[in-house]
């Protein structure tokens, strides 16, 4: 039973990197009715300034400072290669932001070359004990960040006058054109939340096992997670993301054991089984709203 | 009663065209031919003869570099039937591919190999069959990708090429297991190897006839598709899937249609692009190989065939341009462990020419051609 615990809490914790990660892909699609594929590359941009600003600046003062950082990269990408494609098809920007993935990835793999670089976090792989249970400090610490950062975000949209702005402009963007929303600064935002989420997710991801080329396949993961909570929700993309981060560790915890045919490493492709096994059932995913159609 | 008035009849036959007036159509039957224009017939005839004429010139690494252009130009117009001609966006290319790739090696694999084999090493054989095992695939899928529409679909896609990448790196009595692989389809024709020196020439010779005449066969299948009922029903579900059904397309009907031909060409396409190399590595289908077809779909022009054939031309050809720069720019590297080397440039390139040809050329390639076209037949009225 301890093992099940545990293994729930390991879950928990890359589900809420997973999280992160979902919110961004969430915030954007919102305002701009778009998948931005950028993500992964933002993320692994992310760990990357992480570690080389914490040999600088020290760990602490190093995240806030490159995912600050990551955010006016994001910030910059909206304004060069998405803001003149509005009113475009939304396939074409969504293949864009595949395009500029690709760009960003390959010079951020100029930064790491060949070996894995460390974040210089204080967590590592150290465990703690918490009465019966033995977990890694670090699942903790995603799971209390991200809760902190998804409470502050739900407060912003709530509680603010850009947070109003930027629902009025997911819910009609002519209206609150209207109304005298800024929608080009709503998209702006957008893309440097967005960011700055990726670059705290792409951090987490390197505590411990360090970032390598190739760390940015996990942000992926957070394509099924928005599937799963739908397009369009955000509290959908914290409950898939934590969903898709406990299916996945159960899976490596327990398939070898049960379902041996499945093969090895099945845990890496589980949420993608989950994603299509949930939109069999719901297309619009758990929370997704359901598009009305009009010819 | 009989209706005793006469009406002037619609000519149907293929008649013929008043003297210097190329561009006139006098009949439905000539609006509707494959190669509409007399400058078209002549035109794509002397391409063709020049494509032959080619495997006498060439040398044979150009020919071998070419005839694997083909046989990606032949899933890129299968990927640009669905997501080209019905607007389905499909990142799963990839995982279609591989299907086919798989069951033409195993279909012609030694049956007492280390490998699954079945010993039927008859091209005739085993490309049809790694298409129709393809299509089967994409017809399972397609049920699923019915449901769903644009953004969804491009990510339950994705995630397709992601299973299907973990089936073929644990399936080894089929794929070799990763970093090992297995030998390709071996393509024989009544019992003579086409990719050894024989009849047609030189190994890469022989292979790139092949390759080329298969890919006229496949095109002129394409582009016959795409003028029939069904290609209407396609652009229709594309401009608006709503609308479409209104007018009496059945949705589901025709998106497992599109799925089915796409994925027929991709099995097509894996079947064959292997032969060349003789090696299948299931590490290969990866979202990279995805995306490159989508990058000859989008740069060669979208729903169009020759611009699909065009985007993989341009595709592989850029490679040995870029291999050549470390020549040119010293400060890129040819070696893979130092940076910025040719691979990343490469990949940099693919990113940057998508989003230019998105933004610049939206309808790729073909939109180049048909803008010089227009040019000169309307010049000097440049308007």
């Amino acid at each position: 039973m301890t093992g099940f615990i545990e293994s729930v809490l390991r879950g928990l914790g890359n589900g809420s990197v997973y999280a992160l990660l979902a919110l961004g892909f969430v915030i954007i699609y919102k305002a701009t009715k778009v998948i931005s594929f950028a993500q992964p590359s933002l993320m692994l941009a992310g760990a990357v300034a992480v570690s080389y600003l914490a040999e600088l600046t020290g760990f602490y003062l190093a995240v806030p400072l490159a995912a600050l950082l990551i955010a006016g990269l994001a910030l910059g990408i909206e304004r060069v290669a998405i803001r003149p494609m509005v009113g475009r098809p939304v396939f074409v920007v969504a293949i864009i932001t595949l395009g500029i993935d690709v760009v960003v990835r390959v010079v951020v793999n100029g930064f790491i070359g060949r070996d894995v670089r460390q974040m210089g976090d204080p967590w590592g792989f150290e465990q703690v004990s918490l009465g019966p249970l033995v977990v890694q400090e670090r699942w903790l610490a995603m799971l209390g960040v991200t809760a902190v950062l998804v409470a502050l975000l739900f407060a912003f949209f709530r509680f603010t006058r850009y947070g109003l702005a930027m629902r009025a402009a997911a819910y009609d963007q002519e209206t609150a054109l209207a109304q005298g929303v800024s929608v080009g600064a709503v998209f702006a935002l957008s893309w440097g939340l967005a960011g700055f989420l990726a670059a705290i997710a792409g951090m987490f991801v390197g505590t411990g096992q360090g970032v390598e080329q190739l760390t940015w396949i996990i942000a992926l993961k957070a394509l099924p997670a928005i599937i799963l909570g739908g397009l369009d929700s955000l509290g959908g993309a914290v409950v898939g993301g934590l969903t898709i981060g406990v299916v996945e560790s159960l899976f490596q915890s327990y398939q070898g054991d049960v379902a041996p045919w499945l093969g090895q490493n099945f845990a890496v492709v589980s949420p993608y089984v989950v994603m299509l096994l949930v939109l069999l059932v719901r297309p619009y995913g758990l929370f997704g709203t359901r598009e009305v159609e009009r010819v | 009663m009989t209706d005793l008035r006469q009406t002037p009849a619609i000519p149907t036959g293929r008649s013929r065209r008043p003297r210097g007036r190329p561009l006139l159509y006098t009949s439905y039957a000539q609006d509707m031919a494959l190669l509409d224009t007399p400058a078209k017939r002549v035109w794509t005839l002397v391409l063709i003869v020049l494509a032959f004429l080619l495997s006498a010139v060439l040398q044979d690494r150009s020919l071998e570099v070419l005839a694997g252009a083909y046989a990606l130009a032949i899933g890129a117009i299968g990927l640009n039937l669905v997501a080209g001609y019905a607007g389905q966006i499909s990142l799963g290319h990839a995982f279609f591919v591989a299907i086919g790739a798989y069951t033409a090696a195993a279909l012609s694999g030694p049956p007492d190999g280390r490998n699954l084999g079945f010993g039927l090493a008859e091209i005739w054989i085993w490309l049809p069959a790694a298409g129709l095992v393809a299509a089967a695939a994409g017809v399972l899928v397609a049920p699923l990708a019915a449901r769903l529409r644009g953004l969804y679909l491009a990510v339950v896609t994705l995630g397709l090429v992601f299973l299907g990448e973990h089936v073929f790196k644990e399936w080894d009595h089929l794929t070799g297991g990763p970093g090992v692989g297995r030998q390709a389809a071996v393509p024989e024709l009544f019992g003579t190897r086409l990719d050894q020196d024989g009849l047609l020439g030189t190994r890469e010779q022989s292979l790139y006839l092949v390759m080329l005449v298969l890919l006229i066969v496949f095109a002129l299948a394409a582009r016959n598709l795409a003028r029939s009922r069904v290609g209407r029903a396609f652009a229709a579900i594309r401009d608006r899937d709503i609308a479409a059904e209104v007018i009496g397309v059945p949705l589901t009907r025709y998106k497992v249609l599109a799925f089915g031909a796409s994925s027929f060409y991709a099995g097509i396409a894996g079947g064959l692009l292997y032969t060349i190399t003789g090696f299948v590595e299931p590490g290969s289908f990866s979202l990279l190989l995805s995306v490159q077809f989508i990058a000859m779909v989008l740069i060669g022009g979208v729903a169009t065939v020759s611009g699909s054939i065009m985007g993989a031309l341009f595709i592989v050809l850029i490679q040995p341009l870029t291999r050549s720069l470390p020549a040119l720019v010293p400060v890129i590297s040819s070696d893979t462990t130092a940076t910025p080397n040719v691979f990343q440039v490469e990949t940099v390139l693919y990113g940057l020419l998508i989003i230019l040809f998105l933004v610049f050329e939206p309808r790729g390639l073909y939109g180049i051609w048909i803008r010089v076209r227009t040019y000169w037949k309307s010049w000097p009225f440049s308007y």
